[in-house]
């Protein structure tokens, strides 16, 4: 395992001791930063290592928000309903990418955006199963205090999490990230050299949507209440992408450090620009890819040292 | 002939069209075990559009491939590459990130069933040393030569296992020096019993090292023979190689 990749698993671990410290407002943009680092690191299986754009996390966030939402209101329990949406989102996704990831580029990144829109509208329509657009209510879990909601629903994100992180370093380190890493930098050659690039793709699509589901369900039963235009918000298919730009693309220790300094720029901007927050959030953005393209990771350590200690030397 | 000839690849009136475009018209050829043969003609004959059709980027619109006993008409491009039908590119195709190691042991990893990463970059080591790219192994496919991606091109071939091995101008852009380079590997090819089929403009390479040459030309095949005979033809003199040649050849000898 890469040394990066060991950060990536201490700093999920540091994460963890958050309850010691906070009261339920901090679990709570703990949990929150969880489920950004779900994102992103789900994103970056398909977006970074194949080089596929995708603005489809949206429509798989709400979908295993529904189906864990629709599961638990027929009496299921809540880890089997999150089993459920992570394997419909699995399935789904990676029947759909075998068609969708035939287009490249803008077209894949506007039909990935399109999967969104279908979603919300079957969700609109099938009135019985899911409410409509009155939305949908959803059994309490566990229920005793506030506190112990907040914790229960921060640990299983979490948990959700490790999950994820173990998942996409697996793959990093595996024959199927070098064939997307193949992929993302000549599909033609990978192709020619024996790499069966459809089933590559939906395999990546695949596990890129499942734990987005998974999430979604977890975000569905700690919320109570879903409904399409809250779940299915176009702003949780460009959130990722943002966080793996600002963290660093490809790499799983820089998009997680992208989601959390997301979410810490999101917050911040929101305390105190509460008439213009998005307006200054998204100045901060693009100041930040401007001036850092390659992201939070290109700023090494070893680089920030050798920069000190090269100044020290023209000092003497 | 006394030796058995076996065949390893057929076109039987093989065709293919661009919508109103005839590419390629009822090419018929054969190619034997242990053969070099040269794919020449002139540009836009159709020659690259053969291999793509062979190797399955562009399937055939009539017609018939088959290759060791097995039809491949419609065969995707990475089973044929699995088949051991492999190809080097006349625009270099590398993966520009990787190392040049990398390159090589994606395509052992992916062409050979059982291969894991390491034993694939075990194998790369020796192709890299086989075209003499041993020393930039760890170096960017982007920041090498043109004639070192064009010998990486082949290592990434020869990574295949191939049994059928398809040269699409490997000299096209090399100066001289990097020719003869580059002809000493094929002939090292030829004599491990590679079967090769070459795309190639530079005669004296052709002559050089074919056994059989066939011509292309407005994607018909006009001629399909031995090289002292090809280059007297006068349907190929007229077509490709000109009458300049011809003369020159005929007072050479």
């Amino acid at each position: 395992m890469t040394r990066t990749n060991i950060a990536l698993l201490v700093l999920i671990g540091c994460v963890a001791a958050l309850p010691l410290f906070g009261d339920a407002y901090a679990l709570r943009l703990g949990t929150m930063a969880c489920m950004y680092a779900i994102f992103a690191l789900s994103w970056n299986i398909v977006g970074g290592f194949a080089g596929y754009p995708s603005f489809a996390t949206a429509a798989f966030f709400g979908l295993g928000a529904y189906t864990t939402g629709i599961l638990m209101n027929k009496g299921v329990p809540l880890p089997l309903s999150l089993l459920g949406s992570l394997v419909l989102c699995l399935l789904l996704a990676a029947a759909l990418g075998v068609v969708l990831l035939r287009l490249r580029g803008h077209y894949f990144a506007i039909a990935s955006l399109s999967l969104v829109e279908v979603f919300r509208e079957l969700v609109n329509n099938a009135t019985d199963l899911t409410g409509g657009g009155m939305g949908l209510n959803i059994p309490l879990v566990s229920g005793s205090s506030v506190l112990s909601d907040a914790t229960f629903f921060f640990y299983a994100m979490w948990g959700l999490l490790l999950i994820t992180a173990l998942v996409v370093i697996a793959v990093s380190m595996s024959k199927l990230g070098f064939g997307l890493n193949c992929i993302r930098q000549n599909e033609t050659a990978s192709n020619m050299v024996g790499l069966n690039s459809t089933l590559y793709k939906a395999v990546a699509f695949g596990l890129s949507a499942c734990f987005v589901g998974a999430a979604g369900g977890l975000y569905a039963a700690w919320v109570h209440y879903i409904d399409p235009s809250d779940v299915f918000d176009i702003l949780y298919s460009v959130k990722p992408i943002v966080m793996a730009l600002m963290g660093g693309l490809g790499s799983p220790l820089g998009v997680v450090c992208g989601a959390f300094v997301y979410l810490g720029l999101e917050e911040v901007v929101w305390r105190n620009y509460i008439q213009i927050h998005s307006g200054v959030l998204g100045v901060l953005i693009i100041l930040l890819l401007l001036f850092l393209p390659h992201g939070l990771v290109s700023l090494h350590a070893g680089k920030i040292w050798r920069g000190l200690s090269g100044r020290k030397a023209k000092h003497v | 002939m006394s030796e058995i000839r076996q065949e390893i690849l057929h076109l039987s009136s093989v065709s293919r069209n661009f919508s109103g475009l005839k590419a390629l018209s009822d090419v018929s050829l054969s190619v034997n075990k242990g053969e070099v043969v040269g794919l020449i003609g002139p540009n836009g004959a159709g020659k690259t559009t053969l291999v793509n059709t062979i190797c399955g980027v562009t399937p055939a619109s009539s017609g018939v491939v088959t290759f060791d006993g097995r039809d491949i008409t419609r065969i995707k491009t990475y089973q044929s590459a699995r088949l051991g039908l492999s190809r080097t590119f006349q625009i270099v195709q590398p993966f520009a990130e990787f190392s040049a190691l990398d390159n090589v042991a994606a395509a052992a990893l992916f062409s050979q069933p059982g291969e894991s990463l390491k034993s694939a970059r075990e194998a790369a080591r020796a192709h890299l040393a086989f075209v003499g790219l041993d020393a930039q192994a760890d170096q960017s496919a982007a920041t090498l030569t043109l004639a070192m991606r064009k010998r990486l091109e082949l290592a990434k071939a020869l990574a295949m296992k191939p049994k059928l091995l398809f040269l699409d101008e490997v000299n096209a852009g090399l100066n001289s020096a990097e020719v003869e380079r580059a002809t000493k590997l094929i002939h090292q090819l030829a004599a491990d019993g590679i079967t090769i089929v070459m795309i190639e403009h530079l005669m004296k390479v052709v002559l050089n090292v074919c056994t059989r040459i066939a011509v292309l030309h407005n994607g018909r095949l006009i001629a399909d023979g031995a090289p002292r005979d090809i280059i007297k033809d006068p349907a190929v003199v007229d077509a490709y190689l000109g009458q300049q040649y011809a003369q020159r050849n005929a007072a050479r000898g």
